[in-house]
């Protein structure tokens, strides 16, 4: 187990290392020059080059790339060549809009998705089973900036219950900020549990043929119980892994959102800094993002490793 | 009942692509209005019998952009598919048939770019190509790749095992000849299975990047640049917000359905589980 | 005693009484981009000088929403006949919020360092034709030029030539120190800026206390800031397809204005076949500007050369070129042009240009022109189109005020090359007579308009929505500004 830990503790590593290294090189040779971008039209040669000196754009590419790799090693994320603050700062910002909301959304479709899912397992075949899978047949084909546009149309156009986007900031309270993140989280969310529901159910009428769940029901216990205590627990496995690949979809379906819902989360602090070439705010969160991608994968095969179907099945026997 | 419920799945299926796939076809030849004709005397117009879907805020007639847009996206979609097929496929096979460091290496290529959030990967790739269909194709295309090469890798180590492979591994034929003859059609159903489901979340994905403006460039038409000028307009024309995510809903719907009808019909061992 | 008492007693209650009816003393003003900092000396974002424009920097001078010079820091000036020596009478007593003293000393800094080969002065060229800065007394600032410029004391009053300390200037970036009457409070980044009242202005308190500056890029949360009354203004309102919902709403006042933004379709003057004058005035035909702003629904003027309406010495030349396809077609066809011909328009990421660019494509197709829309970011929009001129055609609005001598330039992106021009031009900056300038000013509209050689579309408008209370804001923004001390609240 320890072995195995380190082992992909080292993948883990490099599979970071490598994806520096990708988005440093990319970003290299993309088009446009983040001094002009400063200085607009009216800039002169010797402007540029003062600003470029200022900004550390006159180094070479390695001695850039290993300075940064260094700086980062170090919890130093570098500063902003558009704001001139440090990119943990500015990142640090964007991350309490992004993180609460994917948090909700994730919270939002477990919610629903697991008893759903179990429901219309318990209930296969019957009505509920067929309305409940309609639905999130139909759930999995909505895409969530059109769900988005859906409810601003409903919520703040038609009702106007709410503004039609924007975030205030958490510094007014959690509830004003977190009405602002609601139908974005329901955006993002009700599209995943969907996936999620359909998944929770197959599982759950897998572990029901299984024979630990015979073997409990044979002992006499209900079919509810013997669903709830046996089945549900093991099917979950499955789920649990499931969530965590969909982590990286809801990271992406956040960039998408946040622009339906003009929030300013990390997504939009990364066009921001594409459209600005502010370089190192992108390859700081793109570091940041794939690299929250591949832990988050990594403590899910280590849970796997840990709640392997077979122990549990074991224990239940 | 069951039986006839899920025929009935991959029948709604079938009808609905055949629709899509319909429009996408006419609109080569025929849309009521061309879809770039500009007409400001008409514009925001409620639909009608001249414009069964309305109007944009150009003039230009909804529906006649939907049926061109089914054409773009479906496009964008396939090409992306068949990149993904082509790159992972082998990638998989190859994968599996030599195992050690050329698995390993394969393995651990699929695991970077399924860290990269796919939308990342198009940014930064219309970023540094300038936005258009082509670039979306490509996006699209290199995150199937993966995908296919594990689906590939997983399911021919399955099939490696079965007892034909290893008669024919011992009448000394080699890796390419068996990956070829009974490797591939034994997987064919389940790529295919996979390639259906790829082509739904494609269309999503292409929907979603020219929804950001990185997708197919105007004045093509595309459903995401469609929904993002009627989010400019919500106050004013909000059924410009309708019909655009209806078709792209339609569409990945339909291809859901044929995939888990595909899934029952051809993978019989699938059936127990649902 | 008692009476005493009792008219303490009413003093005081009056005074909780003017406490709870005081009437609002703060405001929250829209803006769609962020500036990326906070120091006009050293970058060109317009949001740069929408937040500190005169509310924490100030110069020498002042511009008004006419574009007239006032005196600012500095209370009067004297210019020489020969236009070359310019002596300002600095005001007293004036310091920086960090409590700096103002005297001749930081304008010779400020300038100096506008000037220095390390400058990183987005208008750097506006401070080449100071020879010298001396200070005969603290109080007086002698700026000598190298050679008459008509423009000079404009130029002094922008964004880039405010008086910056020697103490502070390096960190105004994030920490801006001026002398205007307010200055930063916090910077909540993404978000919005925070402006309070400098309480040792020399100008005294002005009528508003504190400000936010809150950034909403996206048109439709905009509009709905405004609805919500989350936002008080927006001076640039980025939502004009919403404003009839404005109008019809008695709490908002509607303001359509003119700013300095010539919005054109630039065309690469030594690339084939757009050095053939036929094609450009062809395509000046083909298309339908008035059709173009109503499109587009964005409340634009059609021009017909590099100025706007409003401006001195604008003239009308939109007659020159009027929508007519026959004649387009014929132009072409006498250049040589086949039908079927595919132009390229790179759209920077305004929707002037992404919107205004589809549109146009539209018009050309009807002249049997095939156009291709590439989207570009400002980014690739600098590199490519501006620095290396590789482009056919981009639609970009030219937002400096008065900068007609873009067309006079060696090397401009669009290669306008003209001989006559050039002379004119040289003519008209350095007179400093307003009606020799005003005359040279309408002849070099007219050789623009003749040659064509960009095609002018039209006036960008300054589109504002704010609250029927609120007053003093500027109706035409000719330079990026948001002057909050001479904004107040009715009642």
């Amino acid at each position: 187990m320890i072995t195995f830990t380190a082992r992909r503790l080292i993948a883990l590593l490099l599979t970071l290392l490598a994806a520096s290294l990708v988005v440093f090189l990319v970003l290299q040779v993309l088009p446009g020059d983040p001094a002009s971008l400063m200085l607009g039209t009216e800039a002169r040669a010797d402007t540029l080059a003062a600003l470029r000196h200022q900004m550390g754009l006159d180094v070479p590419a390695p001695a850039r790339y290993f300075g940064w790799l260094w700086g980062m090693a170090r919890g130093d994320f570098g500063v902003s060549y558009t704001y001139s603050v440090p990119v943990a700062e500015l990142i640090r910002a964007r991350v309490a809009v992004t993180l609460p909301l994917a948090l909700m959304a994730i919270c939002l479709s477990v919610g629903l998705a697991i008893p759903v899912g179990v429901l219309a397992a318990a209930r296969r075949g019957r009505a509920a089973d067929v309305a409940a899978m309609g639905v999130a047949q139909l759930g999995v084909a909505v895409p969530n900036f059109w769900l988005g546009l859906l409810l601003i149309l409903l919520f703040a156009v038609t009702l106007g219950w709410v503004p039609a986007g924007g975030f205030p900031g958490w510094q007014d309270g959690l509830w004003p900020g977190l009405r602002a993140l609601l139908l974005p989280a329901l955006a993002l969310g009700l599209p995943q549990a969907a996936i999620l529901a359909r998944i929770t159910r197959s599982s759950v009428l897998e572990t029901l043929g299984e024979d630990f769940v015979r073997t409990a029901r044979a002992k006499g216990l209900t079919r509810r119980v013997a669903l709830w205590r046996h089945a549900v627990p093991n099917a979950l496995v499955p789920v649990v892994t499931i969530i965590g690949l969909q982590f990286s979809f809801l990271l992406a379906g956040t960039v998408i959102v946040e622009n339906v819902f003009a929030l300013p989360g990390m997504g939009r602090l990364m066009f921001q800094a594409i459209a600005q070439r502010d370089l190192i705010v992108v390859q700081d969160l793109v570091v940041l993002l794939a690299g929250s991608v591949i832990v988050v994968n990594f403590v899910v095969d280590l849970a796997y490793g840990v709640l392997d179907p077979r122990l549990a099945r074991g224990g239940a026997s | 009942m069951k039986g006839v419920w899920r025929r009935r799945n991959l029948l709604a299926g079938l009808v609905l692509t055949a629709v899509i796939l319909a429009a996408a076809l006419v609109s080569l030849v025929w849309t009521p209005y061309p879809p770039t004709a500009i007409d400001i005397l008409h514009k925001l117009a409620h639909p009608s019998r001249a414009h069964p879907l309305g109007t944009d805020p150009f003039g230009r007639d909804v529906l006649s952009m939907i049926m061109v847009g089914a054409r773009n996206s479906l496009l964008v979609s396939v090409i992306a598919v068949a990149l993904g097929a082509g790159g992972g496929i082998p990638l998989g096979a190859l994968a599996a048939a030599r195992g050690g460091w050329v698995d390993d290496l394969v393995m651990r290529a699929t695991d970077l770019a399924f860290a990269f959030p796919a939308l990342l990967t198009a940014v930064m790739i219309t970023a540094l190509a300038g936005p258009g269909a082509g670039n979306a194709m490509i996006a699209i295309g290199l995150f199937n790749i993966p995908v296919f090469a594990r689906l590939t890798r997983g399911a021919a180590m399955a099939v490696g095992k079965r007892e034909f492979i290893l008669a024919a591994r011992a009448a000394g034929r080699g890796d390419i000849a068996i990956t070829l003859d009974h490797v591939l059609p034994n997987i064919a159903a389940v790529l295919m299975v996979q390639a259906t489901i790829q082509f739904a979340l494609g269309i999503i994905a292409d929907a979603g990047l020219s929804y950001l403006g990185l997708g197919t460039q105007p004045p093509q038409p595309s459903w995401g640049k469609m929904l993002n000028d009627a989010q400019t307009y919500i106050y004013k024309a909000p059924l410009l917000a309708v019909f655009p995510g209806l078709a792209i809903t339609l569409a990945v719907l339909g291809l859901n359905l044929l995939g888990d009808g595909l899934r029952d019909l051809l993978d019989p061992r699938l059936r127990r589980a649902r | 005693m008692t009476r005493l008492l009792a008219a303490t007693l009413a003093a005081t209650l009056a005074a909780i009484g003017t406490v709870q009816a005081a009437p609002k003393d703060s405001i929250i003003i829209g803006m769609t981009l962020e500036p990326p900092m906070l120091d006009p000396t050293a970058g060109a974002a317009a949001a740069i000088g929408e937040v500190t424009y005169r509310n924490i920097f100030e110069g020498l001078t002042a511009l008004d929403s006419g574009m007239q010079v006032h005196p600012l820091l500095a209370k009067s000036w004297t210019v020489s006949p020969d236009g070359l020596t310019y002596t300002f009478a600095l005001r007293p007593g004036v310091t920086f919020s960090d409590g700096a003293r103002f005297d001749c000393s930081v304008v010779k800094f400020t300038y100096e360092r506008a000037a220095a080969p390390d400058s990183v002065n987005a208008h750097k060229g506006k401070f080449e034709p100071i020879a010298s800065v001396a200070c005969p007394t603290p109080e007086t600032a002698v700026v000598t030029l190298k050679r008459p410029t008509g423009a000079f004391l404009v130029d002094m009053g922008t964004n880039d030539a405010v008086m910056v300390s020697p103490v502070s200037a390096a960190g105004n970036k994030t920490n801006p120190v001026g002398t205007g009457p307010y200055k930063l409070v916090r910077w909540v980044k993404g978000d919005r800026v925070e402006l309070a009242r400098n309480p040792g202005y020399w100008g005294g308190p002005p009528a508003i206390a504190s400000v936010t500056f809150r950034f909403i890029a996206d048109p439709s949360a905009a509009a709905a800031s405004v609805l919500a009354g989350d936002v008080d203004a927006f001076p640039l309102f980025p939502a004009p397809e919403t404003l009839d919902q404005f109008r019809a709403d008695k709490r908002f006042h509607v303001q359509i204005g003119t700013t300095s933004g010539k919005t054109i379709l630039a065309l690469n003057n030594t690339r084939k076949p757009f050095n053939d004058i036929r094609v450009r005035r062809a395509l000046a035909h083909a298309i339908d500007r008035k059709g173009l702003v109503d499109a587009l629904g964005n409340y634009g003027t059609p021009i017909g050369s590099h100025e706007v309406p409003g401006d001195a010495g604008y003239i009308d030349l939109t007659g020159m070129y009027p929508y007519d396809v026959a004649k387009a077609k014929a132009l072409l066809a006498e250049a040589g042009i086949k039908p079927g011909f595919t132009m390229t328009i790179r759209l920077p990421p305004p929707p002037y240009a992404r919107r205004g660019g589809e549109v146009i494509a539209a018009m050309l197709e009807q002249v049997g022109i095939t156009v291709k829309l590439v989207p570009i970011e400002w980014a690739q929009w600098l590199d490519q189109v501006f620095k290396q001129s590789d482009f056919d055609a981009t639609i970009i609005s030219h937002v400096e005020p008065g900068d007609l001598d873009i067309y006079a330039r060696d090397k401009y992106y669009f290669e306008y090359h003209s001989a006559e021009y050039n002379a004119l031009y040289k003519q008209f900056a350095e007179t400093n007579d307003p009606a020799t300038r005003l005359a040279l000013r309408g002849a070099l509209q007219l050789k623009l308009a003749e040659d064509e050689p960009n095609v002018f579309l039209f006036a960008l408008a300054k589109v504002g929505v704010w609250n029927a209370d609120l007053r003093g804001l500027w109706s035409n923004e000719p330079i990026f500004a948001n002057v909050v001390s001479e904004m107040s609240w009715a009642k």
